[in-house]
């Protein structure tokens, strides 16, 4: 791998059309973007045409792209959309975005496990099947959650990157964010809990 | 601020905490309160831990035959180092 992603990206070239910086953008920005669509839609072969279409779009709209957002919070959103497009297309009864029913299911994200795992050493927190756990525990987070913790703990974007990249307010996301986390929290605790007892015996 | 800061208080404010966003005052009463309640405590740390995993985990790789795919799609063939 070159060194010259180190450099930022420089939207006029982008902007004048120059396909070496082009390429910059896509290299830079590629495992992010395809990591981003395997976790939202937890299937390589969607994952892939998602990656390929926002690249098209971004090239597609990047006159246009006024740099109000950074690149990669505009290339999220791109993939988000694109994203949404194929969810919606393979279940269309699931509501990803649409969210004034953020206080209805409160109830649900109320800790039952108090179990503290911490102690369990990082490289048996870490085992294989463990990650496979949580992978599969992040696939079972209700999709209009999912989203926001894969931009915000996934991705590391900040909660105004979040809410730029999903049209949502800080607020929602913040409540969203939460809600993600205590399930996971929840599910984790459930696993390990299951570990601590194994060594006991 | 309320007088009695209880477990549904710490919930609701625990994002702000976890990612440093949450003022002293808050953060002086959630660190009282895990003092006094095991169970807040708990929730908190293994939180915080879940989060680490969540990014200790996150790889981005981009499998060689999705990057060749991708770079012909966009006609960047030339550019595939
Ligand atoms: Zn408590």
């Amino acid at each position: 791998m070159s060194d010259n992603t180190a450099l930022p990206i420089s939207l006029p070239a982008l902007q004048a059309g120059d396909r070496a910086e082009f390429a910059r953008l896509v290299e830079t920005y590629s495992p992010q973007i395809y990591r981003l669509a395997l976790k939202i839609l937890g299937n390589a072969q969607d994952a892939e045409d998602v990656l390929q279409n926002t690249f098209l779009k971004a090239l597609q709209s990047l006159p246009t792209f006024e740099g109000r957002s950074s690149l990669s919070t505009w290339l999220y959103r791109i993939a988000v959309n694109e994203a949404l497009m194929l969810i919606r297309k393979h279940r269309p009864e699931v509501q990803v975005l649409a969210g004034d029913s953020d206080s209805d299911d409160d109830e649900d994200y109320i800790p039952v496990q108090f179990v503290d795992w911490t102690t369990i050493p990082e490289d048996a927190l870490l085992s294989s099947e463990a990650v496979t756990y949580l992978d599969q525990a992040i696939q079972r987070l209700p999709p209009k959650l999912r989203l926001v913790f894969l931009l915000r703990d996934v991705e590391g974007l900040s909660i105004r990157e979040t809410s730029e990249a999903l049209g949502l307010t800080d607020t929602a996301v913040k409540t969203r964010l939460l809600r993600a986390r205590l399930f996971l929290r929840e599910q984790l605790s459930g696993y390990y809990q299951e570990r601590l007892l194994e060594e006991k015996h | 601020m309320h007088n009695h800061f209880d477990c549904h208080d710490l919930l609701g404010s625990l994002s702000d905490y976890l990612d440093g966003e949450a003022r002293q005052e808050l953060c002086r009463a959630i660190e009282t309160h895990m003092a006094e309640c095991p169970n807040c405590r708990i929730v908190v740390d293994t939180l915080k831990k879940t989060i680490y995993l969540v990014h200790a985990t996150a790889e981005s790789q981009l499998p060689d035959d999705v990057r060749a795919r991708l770079y012909k799609t966009l006609e960047l063939t030339d550019y595939l180092k």
